[in-house]
Order: structure tokens, then C-alpha cells, then sequence
């Protein structure tokens, strides 16, 4: 199969930069997205030019790392799926496919497709956890939690942090990433001791990293590579109201 | 026992050592605590648990991960599940018998005294998790739920879905991100270490050298930085990736270990490596990575190939396919094979007997490398909506990658490289041959023996984390609470920087002509070929010169673009494969010495008139430590004797 | 009270101003349409007038406009806000287009708040102010303002017609958007009640606006 990619290229976070077009030729279309990025950069690496950067660490769909805008849609254009899950077949030959990186005041560009995500980290620093100190616990069987709700938090929990809700919302929002690990700890008892200060905390980190705010539209579950529903949206809210009516955080 | 080798194993009845020690074990004031340095390098489940639990003892941590976050850590791909002898399932299991399961399992060339400290804290894992909130999959009472792994006859792995390893993952994370939180861990992210320092012992000449630092590399400025603690944790993972294809991460590599091992550290047993069997099989030159699906898949799927050869000439020219196989002409050669244990045979012993049947032909793929996995007899026992809840995520993820419905058309699976049991010699302590230098998780050698259990590396990774290290450091960094903070402007930190720093300029300045990528498949390709599934004293003979023959070639002819001051992916890949092109060649040394056929180790001249692993308990129950002596030099053979007080050693029968 | 100004300013706190206030003004448009209907009572305008003119004077009510026009200030002007600090978050707009799947109603409620908006000055300014404030209309058979009059002239008007059809459907889809949205914003988001609500939203956002619609449409065409 043969492509025309439509590629952003920037040198860094304080370049400006542009769309480069490169034709690729002879691309399987049993090969992944990124093993088409990884000949072309072969190929540029051989004729003494820069390759492109990008993301990738697991290939297999789990860390969350690959993070490209393909087409209009982060992670390309199959559900359910991450940029290093995406084969050729999913294109027709001759393709135009234009590539760009997650683009957020809150996710500055490194290099080309590359973003910084640390915001990410610093919202669940400011909360996303059970402070329990190593060998505190008690028997894991004492605490029976209703099968539906392990499921619904694993649900919530299967978030790979790669960023997509933000690539496709509107406004750039992190509510459905913050949301995810505010209702995993919500729907567990365990969760319960520090459930006030831990979504009060994250909100108001999600918020000071500049993330736009939610309108409701759903883009970030449409688009989310593991199904994340807008649910745990509203279940932070009520969490935040909740907590926000009630904590003695005045 | 080598003079140079002292595993520190405490005295005592195998069943109270580890409490004993514990007890016993010199203790740093909580008030000492913070003003004691300690490094960690990589934050999987080993190092991210290991930092979170020093963080929270009251260490001033640095941790270090060359990804954009701790999270997306390679532990994070494990999907089946953790092991842990809490018998919830009231079918007789217990500490010992996951003990003698993971001895057994390892095929005798494990240390008992680890295997048995694993199996004691491996319950405390599963609370401790819980505890986090990690959602484990529950029954409909609210209690939590098993399944079996390959090579147990017991219920005893702990599972979400098939994304065990995520979950634990982001529970170290989240621990982890709490301390970074409070101020105990300073997170080093986009880092990758380029060397371990060393430097005379101030407080205790005895220790004489010991590991007073690191030399790191920011990848998105290219600075080089200096880091210096009183202890060093290497927790980066396993060196899979030196087959080029594997099931690990892109961007694991074994550059940390090799540092050390060049420093003085011991590496053992690196020819142990676990070939899984249920990979993806590979679909052309393109590709770049293997994808692993889940063993958890053979507790329902049937593996079989076609009886007549000429059934499978036929799918392999793509003229019939699975489904024009009536049952009668099926080969469950596993079953055939192993009655006992059927379908969850080991994984050494899985793989192998795949590869055998597609050797001999019966393969049924285009490339003739390939088994099937079928759920349509689990389907009409168990129905479809069944299987689903069991196997959803997986069957979507394999429908994915492969094009094909697995419901419908039987998985294509091969074996493929997915852990190293191999790795940094560690005494009962976890450290090191070079005093204060640990290591924890897959990047230590210690637990699995010759061959790893399922469900058996998370549970060693965070048991190593959070149940072992914060306890044996303290043994270590008792004698250091008069040393005070470590100065990073010594002659040691100048020279492992300007080394470093040499290479770094070598490969920006050299015109060669070829990736880094075609030196890294080159190798891949020997690795797999002659130091994979099977090995021979020919062809390992002859890889070790075509090892090094790449070596050569790769520093005269690798090509590497951009700057040493920016974000520069290329130049990393270079530095990690320069030191895969080396450890390529130990482990070939370390297959060719060890004349006999154990776990994941197969001599194809050692094997019984069945075709399974032939051990030779009398020459080879050891562990083979090498010592590095210079690039071109052959290492030095270090030998500790492994002794079985508690288990009889026997032929592996899982028949 | 840095906990009440730290909750209103937060991300989550503009959305509910948005929501409260949203409810509060769908809320109104009932109202509105109901005393509306009046128009329709074929009796020339006397019952109409009759309800204007029962709109004036009482301190309840001016207390009931107050609260209303807040309303709508706090939702145009938190809205602004929110579109102005949304922006920022993504100032570089991707090249290849943004296709997520959305329902359109979602992706442009700040133009469809800017065409309601405009609209809402022009019906304050035509009705509100000639009725309430400057106070001129002539008098009807029971000598009170003949607001009915004002309306019959102004609907024989086909662009003014048109202007106020089109704005009814603005309305329209904004409600649809809104109104689950707001529930969502405060957190009611349930396998069993969120369609129920979604139903009742649409239902809504085509009957109210709808039966709006239909007044200067059924005055137009019965001239």
C-alpha cells in the first residue's frame, strides 16, 4: 500500500511548527500504524535526515504512551483502540493521512508528536491514591465489596492515561481522566476515608494545569481507547459537590 | 562456592528464616532516615513499590524512569495474573506448596531460601493491594476470585480481567505518586541511567568500593546528571529486547544492569530466558514487536494441529483453514503429550512442544510457525456470553491485531521471548557483588530458577518492593548514618561522566551508514536462531563470533543523526544497543557452559528419548555468576552451589 | 467563604452556575409560554392584555424579573467565560480537522447562546420595553395597554417571523444539549434515570420551543 502522510514537525516546545509531507511506498497492510512511522523513519535516518519523534513504549495497547492525532481523531479512526493497535488495513491504498500531536496549553509539545504529560501525573499526585503505608493492611477477604462495584471501579481503573479524552474534547478537558480515578476510589470502601479531600484535590490540580473545562459532549468517551464512560464525569461532580457542601475545607 | 559469592542466607529451619532475619536485621532510626539517600532506578512494580515504601519509611528517594510517567512501566502489559498462597479457594494450597510449585517449576535452579520468602510474603501482596484499591475481580458474595495458572494444580491467581498487571501497576503508582506527593521520592521522569558510581567506602573500609551514585541522561535536554545516594536499587526490568523481537516494551532495555555488571556486579544465569507460548505469531519483516496473549487463555482454549500432514500443507497454502478440520483429524498434542496437566503445562514446556510440531511440519500459517488455540469447544460447554465475560478484552484485542474473529476461527499462536529469569546476582539481601548497588524484580536473577511460573513475576516484583528491600536496605544503610551527604564533585562522578559523555560525542560524530534498528534486528535474528527455543554447542559457538562480527560493524558503521542536547530517540536506542550487542554474546557463553537441558535452557544435546529437558543435577545445580573482565576478554566464572535441604530434586514430570 | 468563591470559580463550579442558572431560565420558558397561550384565546387580545397587564406593579413579580434577568447575566456571562478559558486550553487548533463523534447540539452551544442572546434583546426591546418601562401602547376595549395589538402588528412581518422561528429552533437544540447536560453537571447520571431524562430534554426542548414557534406562525398565515 502506498500513503501520502501529512506529518507535524516541530523541533521544540518553543518552535513554531509545521505539516510535512512525506509519500511512503510498499507499506503491508498487516503492519502496524507505528511500524509504518518506524520504516519511514528508517528511511530517513539513511538519507541523513532527522526521524520523526513520537511516543511508543509497549506496542500492545496498555501503557498509554503512543499519542498520535491521526485523521481527526487521537488514536486514528477504530474504536476502542490505541495508535500502536491500528493496522494499515484500517486505510485504503493511496490514503491521504495527516498526523498531528495531542495539542493542549496543558500538554506543551516536546518534538513533533511528542507531548509532555506530567500534568497527568501531578493530578494524581495531589490525591489519586488510599494512604495506606506498606504493611498496614488487613486481610484482603475482610472487606467484601459488591461484585458491582469492583466492576465498575476496574472499569473506571482500566484508564491508560494516554490523554486521548483531552486530544478529542472540545476544550482540551481532563474531566474524564481526573473523573476515572476519583470514581475507582468513590465506588470502593476503601476509598471512603480520604473520598473529600482526594476530589477536592484533584480538581483544583486538574483546573491550576489549565485544562479546559466539560461541556458534556462526549468526545472523550467516544474516542477514549478503553471505553471510559462520561458516567464517572458525573460521578465527580457529585463527588465534588458532595464534598465541596460538606468538607471543613473552608 | 566462589570466594567472590556469598549469598548471606540466614540459618535456620526454612520456615523461620525469614521472620528470624527479619528480626534480627540492623535497623536505621526513624530520625536517621531522612537524611539518607537512596536511589531507584525504574518504577515497575519492583521500583515504583520499592520508592513508594522508602518514601513512606521515612528515605529521602530518587527514582528514575526513562518513560514520560511512572505509570506506563512495562509491569503494566502483564495480563493473566499474581500468584499468592492464601487458599481462599479451600483446595489445599499453602506457603509451602507455592514454594515447592515455583521450585519445581524453575526446574531445581532456584534458591530455596528466596523461593520460600517469596511464597511467605506473597499474602501479604494481595492485602496490601487490596488495600490501595486495586480492583481485583470478585465473586458475586464481594469475595475475591482465583483461577489457574500453567504448571499448579491449585486456584491460586489473583486477576483483574486481563489487565493484572495494570492494575498492580497503578497501585504502586498511585503509592508512589502519594510520596512524590509529600516530598520523600523526587521523580526523575524521561531519564534513562548511563552508569553506576562507585567510590571508596569513608565510613567502613571493609565494604571498599561501594555504589555512591549514578550518572543519568535527560532525554528531553540530553543533560547528563550526577545523582549520588548511599544505596542504589536497580529495579529496570529484564533484557528480552536483545532478541530485538519480544513481548517487551519498546523501550526496556538492559543498560542499567550492564553498567553495573561492567562496574563489578555479577550476572547470573543470563542464558535463562522464558519463551512464551502464547504470543501473536509474526506476520512479516516489519514488524517490531510481539504481542502476548494472556496464559490464563489455555485454562478454556484448546491447542492442537492437524493430525495429517497434508491437512496442514493445505492451511498453510491457505486452501483450507481450521474449520475443514474435523475433530478426529486434530493433534491436542499437549494432551496428547501431558495428560496430567493437558493445556497448562509449563510455559518451557509449552513452547517447546509447539515449536516441535512445527518443525516437523504440522504448522498452520503462511510461515508454518504457528498452533491453533481454540475456544470452540470451551464455547459449546461453557457458551459464548461465558467466554466473553472470562476472555473479552483479550479475544477483542487478538480480533485487533490478527483480523480474525476468535470466536469464530481458532487464535494463531507461537512462542515468543517474554521474560528474563536470568539477571543482576543478588544475595538473599537483593545486593549486589558491588556493596550498596540492590536489585529488585526481573532485573535480579533470584527467584524463578531456569524457568518462571505464570503469575509468578508480579508476585516476585512486589514482593522484592514492598515486602523485602525496605527491610534488608536497612541492614545496609545502618552503618551509614554517619556518612552525611555524598558529594557529586569526586574524580568518580568526573570520570564515569566524561566516559559517557566520549560515547555520546563518538556516536553524533560518526558517519557510518545503517540504523541502529538494522544492527538491533541483526543480533535479534542470532539471539532467536541460535540461543532461542533449542541451543547447540555449533551454533552457539558460532554466534558468539557473529556477535561480535555485528559489534564491530555496528561501531564502524551505525549512523546516528540530531544532537546530543535535545530530544534524540535515535541516540538512546544506540546507547541501549551497544550494550545489548555485548550481554548478546555473555549469554551465549552462558548457554554453551551449562551442559544440560533445564526450564527455559534447552541443549538440544541433552535431552531424553521423549524430547524433554535432560538436567545433570551433579554438574550443574548452580548458579553461574559472571564476571565482567573487559569487553574483549572472556568474563570470569563464578559458581554458587544450590542446595536442596527441603525438596527432593526430581525430573520435571508434568505428565 | 474562599471555600464558596473556590467552588463557584473551579471548573466544576462554572459548569454548575451553567446548569442552575440553565434549569432556572428553561424553567421560566413554561411560564412564559403558558401566559403566551392566552394569545391564542380568539377573544381579540382581552385575556392576553388582561395577563400583561396582571404582570405589572406586583412586587412578586418584579422580585421574579430580577431573579430571571440574573439569570440569564450569570449564564450569558459565565458562558462567555467558560468559551474564553476553554479556548485557552487548546491554542494551537489541529490541522487535520476535529471528528469525534458528538451530537452537534453539544459542539456549539456558545453560537447557538450567541443567536439566543441576540434574540433576547430584540424580544426585550420590542415587548418587554415597549409593555414595562416606556409604557406607550394605545388601550384596549377594557381600557388597559393593548399589548395584543403590538403583537398581531409585529407578526405580519415574514422576516420577523422568520427571525423568531429560527430563533425558536436555536432554542431548541441548545435545550436538548442542555438539559441533560445540567443533571449530568450535578452529578445524576444513572443507568435508569439518564435516558428517562434525555427523553423528557427533547421532548421538551421540541414542544416548548415548538409551541413558541407556532404563535407568530399562526398569526402570520390567519391575517
Amino acid at each position: 500500500m502506498n500513503f501520502t502522510l501529512k506529518i507535524w514537525r516541530q523541533k521544540g516546545a518553543k518552535d513554531s511548527g509545521q505539516f510535512v509531507t512525506y509519500p511512503i511506498k510498499d507499506i503491508s497492510s498487516d503492519s502496524s500504524f507505528l511500524e509504518m512511522i518506524d520504516i519511514l523513519n528508517n528511511q530517513l535516518v539513511e538519507k541523513g535526515e532527522e526521524p520523526i519523534a513520537f511516543d511508543h513504549d509497549c506496542r500492545e495497547g496498555i501503557c498509554g504512551m503512543c499519542s498520535m492525532y491521526i485523521n481527526g481523531h487521537p488514536h486514528g479512526p477504530e474504536n476502542l483502540i490505541t495508535t500502536c493497535q491500528l493496522h494499515m488495513r484500517s486505510f485504503k491504498d493511496g490514503d491521504s493521512i495527516t498526523i498531528e500531536p495531542w495539542r493542549s496549553s496543558a500538554f506543551p509539545v516536546i518534538k513533533d508528536l511528542v507531548v509532555d504529560r506530567s500534568a497527568f501525573d501531578r493530578i494524581i499526585q495531589a490525591g489519586g491514591y488510599v494512604s495506606v503505608n506498606t504493611g498496614n493492611a488487613q486481610d484482603a477477604n475482610n472487606i467484601p465489596i459488591p461484585k458491582t462495584d469492583a466492576d465498575k471501579a476496574f472499569d473506571a481503573a482500566t484508564c491508560i492515561g494516554c490523554g486521548a479524552c483531552v486530544a478529542a474534547c472540545k476544550n482540551a478537558s481532563a474531566m474524564l481522566f481526573t473523573s476515572a480515578k476519583v470514581s475507582q476510589l468513590a465506588l470502593l470502601p476503601q476509598g471512603q476515608v480520604e473520598a473529600k479531600a482526594r476530589v477536592e484535590n484533584m480538581v483544583a490540580q486538574m483546573d491550576k494545569e489549565g485544562f479546559g473545562a466539560c461541556t458534556n459532549t462526549g468526545a472523550c468517551s467516544a474516542e477514549c481507547p478503553k471505553g471510559i464512560s462520561i458516567e464517572n464525569i458525573a460521578r465527580m461532580n457529585r463527588e465534588f459537590i458532595k464534598a465541596k457542601l460538606s468538607s471543613e475545607n473552608v | 562456592m566462589s570466594s567472590k559469592l556469598n549469598s548471606n542466607i540466614p540459618k535456620g529451619d526454612l520456615r523461620d528464616k525469614w521472620s528470624q532475619y527479619k528480626s534480627e536485621i540492623a535497623l536505621v532510626n526513624p530520625a536517621n532516615k531522612r537524611h539518607i539517600d537512596i536511589i531507584v532506578i525504574g518504577t515497575g512494580l519492583a521500583g515504583g513499590a520499592a520508592a513508594a515504601s522508602f518514601g513512606e519509611m521515612g528515605y529521602s528517594v530518587k527514582a528514575f524512569c526513562f518513560q514520560d510517567s511512572p505509570r506506563r512501566a512495562h509491569s503494566i502489559a502483564a495480563q493473566g495474573g499474581i500468584n499468592a498462597a492464601k487458599n481462599y479457594q479451600n483446595d489445599g494450597d499453602s506457603v509451602y506448596r507455592l514454594f515447592y510449585d515455583t521450585i519445581k517449576g524453575g526446574d531445581y535452579r532456584s534458591r530455596e531460601a528466596n523461593v520460600h520468602r517469596l511464597a511467605e510474603v506473597s499474602r501479604n501482596i494481595i492485602d496490601q493491594c487490596v488495600a490501595q484499591g486495586v480492583p481485583f475481580a470478585r465473586e458475586y458474595g464481594g469475595y475475591l476470585d482465583n483461577r489457574s495458572f500453567g504448571g499448579v494444580q491449585v486456584k491460586r491467581t489473583f486477576y483483574a480481567k486481563g489487565q493484572t498487571g495494570q492494575q498492580l501497576l497503578l497501585g504502586a503508582y498511585s503509592a508512589l505518586s502519594r510520596q512524590i506527593n509529600a516530598g520523600t521520592v523526587k521523580m526523575y521522569h524521561r531519564h534513562e541511567m548511563m552508569d553506576v558510581v562507585l567510590m571508596d567506602d569513608t565510613t567502613d573500609a571493609k565494604r571498599g568500593k561501594v555504589a555512591r551514585g549514578v550518572i543519568a541522561r535527560n532525554l528531553i535536554t540530553g543533560e547528563i546528571e550526577r545523582h549520588s545516594a548511599h544505596a542504589v536499587v536497580l529495579a529496570s526490568g529484564g533484557y528480552g529486547n536483545v532478541f530485538f523481537l519480544s513481548t517487551n516494551a519498546m523501550g526496556s532495555n538492559v543498560t542499567a544492569s550492564w553498567k553495573a555488571y561492567k562496574k563489578g556486579a555479577f550476572m547470573a544465569n543470563p542464558c535463562y530466558t522464558q519463551i512464551h507460548p502464547t504470543c501473536l505469531p509474526r506476520s512479516g519483516d516489519h514488524q517490531a514487536k510481539l504481542t502476548l496473549m494472556s496464559e490464563s487463555l489455555r485454562n478454556d482454549g484448546r491447542v492442537w494441529v492437524p493430525k495429517k500432514k497434508e491437512d496442514a500443507i493445505a492451511i498453510q497454502q491457505g486452501k483450507k483453514t481450521a474449520l475443514d478440520i474435523p475433530d478426529a483429524d486434530r493433534d491436542f498434542y499437549l494432551e496428547r503429550r501431558y495428560p496430567a496437566f493437558g493445556n497448562l503445562v509449563p510455559r518451557d514446556v509449552a513452547s517447546r512442544a509447539a515449536k516441535e510440531r512445527c518443525d516437523a511440519g504440522y504448522g498452520v500459517n503462511g510461515t508454518g510457525e504457528a498452533v491453533y488455540l481454540d475456544f470452540k469447544y470451551a464455547i459449546e460447554r461453557m457458551g459464548a456470553k461465558a467466554v466473553e465475560s472470562k476472555y473479552g478484552n483479550l479475544f477483542q484485542m487478538y480480533e485487533k491485531i490478527a483480523a480474525e474473529d476468535p470466536y469464530k476461527m481458532p487464535m494463531k499462536i507461537y512462542p515468543a521471548v517474554h521474560y528474563t529469569m536470568g539477571g543482576t546476582w543478588v544475595d538473599y539481601n537483593l545486593m549486589t557483588t558491588i556493596p550498596g548497588l540492590f536489585a529488585t524484580g526481573e532485573c535480579n536473577f533470584s527467584d524463578h530458577g531456569a524457568n518462571r511460573l505464570g503469575a509468578s513475576a508480579l508476585m516476585q516484583g512486589l514482593a522484592d518492593g514492598y515486602f523485602v528491600i525496605p527491610y534488608t536496605i536497612g541492614g545496609y544503610l545502618s552503618k551509614d548514618i554517619r556518612t552525611g551527604s555524598i558529594p557529586t564533585d569526586t574524580p568518580e562522578f568526573d570520570e564515569a561522566e566524561k566516559t559517557i559523555k566520549e560515547r555520546i560525542n563518538f556516536f553524533l560524530s560518526n558517519k557510518g551508514s545503517k540504523s541502529v534498528d538494522y544492527f538491533h534486528r541483526k543480533l535479534g535474528n542470532i539471539m532467536w536462531e541460535e540461543c532461542g527455543m533449542a541451543r547447540n554447542e555449533k551454533g552457539l559457538t558460532q554466534a558468539i563470533e557473529d556477535i561480535k562480527k555485528i559489534r564491530a560493524d555496528f561501531w564502524k558503521e551505525v549512523l546516528v543523526p540530531g544532537k546530543a542536547d535535545e530530544y534524540n530517540p535515535e541516540l538512546d536506542k544506540a546507547l541501549r544497543v551497544a550494550d545489548f550487542l555485548e550481554l548478546g554474546e555473555l549469554m551465549c557463553r552462558d548457554a554453551l557452559n551449562r551442559n544440560e537441558s533445564c526450564g527455559g535452557h534447552f541443549r538440544e544435546e541433552y535431552q531424553t528419548e521423549e524430547g524433554e529437558a535432560l538436567r545433570d543435577d551433579e554438574n550443574f545445580a548452580y548458579v553461574a555468576a559472571w564476571e565482567f573482565k573487559g569487553v574483549d576478554n572472556k568474563p570470569e566464572l563464578h559458581k554458587e552451589e544450590l542446595v536442596y535441604d527441603n525438596v527432593e530434586m526430581k525430573q520435571r514430570s508434568y505428565k | 467563604m474562599s471555600w464558596f468563591k473556590d467552588t463557584l470559580t473551579s471548573s466544576i463550579g462554572r459548569k454548575l452556575i451553567m446548569a442552575i442558572t440553565g434549569l432556572g431560565l428553561i424553567g421560566f420558558l413554561l411560564v412564559h409560554l403558558i401566559g403566551n397561550l392566552a394569545l391564542l384565546a380568539g377573544d381579540g387580545g382581552i385575556s392576553f392584555n388582561e395577563y400583561a397587564h396582571s404582570m405589572k406593579g406586583s412586587p412578586v413579580i418584579l422580585i421574579g424579573e430580577v431573579v430571571i434577568f440574573s439569570g440569564f447575566l450569570f449564564h450569558i456571562i459565565d458562558g462567555i467565560g467558560l468559551v474564553i478559558s476553554n479556548k485557552k486550553a487548546r491554542p494551537v487548533s489541529y490541522g487535520g480537522g476535529a471528528n469525534a463523534k458528538t451530537s452537534t447540539g453539544s459542539k456549539i452551544m456558545g453560537p447557538l447562546g450567541i443567536v439566543i442572546t441576540v434574540f433576547f434583546i430584540l424580544h426585550l426591546v420590542d415587548f418587554f420595553y415597549r409593555a414595562k418601562i416606556a409604557d406607550d401602547l394605545g388601550l384596549d376595549a377594557n381600557n388597559i395597554a393593548d399589548l395584543y395589538a403590538l403583537v398581531v402588528e409585529k407578526f405580519q412581518s415574514p422576516a420577523y417571523v422568520a427571525i423568531y422561528v429560527v430563533s425558536m429552533i436555536a432554542i431548541g437544540i441548545h435545550l436538548n444539549h442542555g438539559f441533560q447536560s445540567a443533571f449530568q453537571t450535578f452529578g445524576l447520571n444513572h443507568l435508569k434515570y439518564t435516558p428517562i431524562i434525555k427523553f423528557i430534554g427533547t421532548a421538551y426542548a421540541v414542544v416548548v420551543p415548538g409551541a413558541f414557534a407556532f404563535i407568530p406562525l399562526f398569526f402570520y398565515f390567519t391575517k
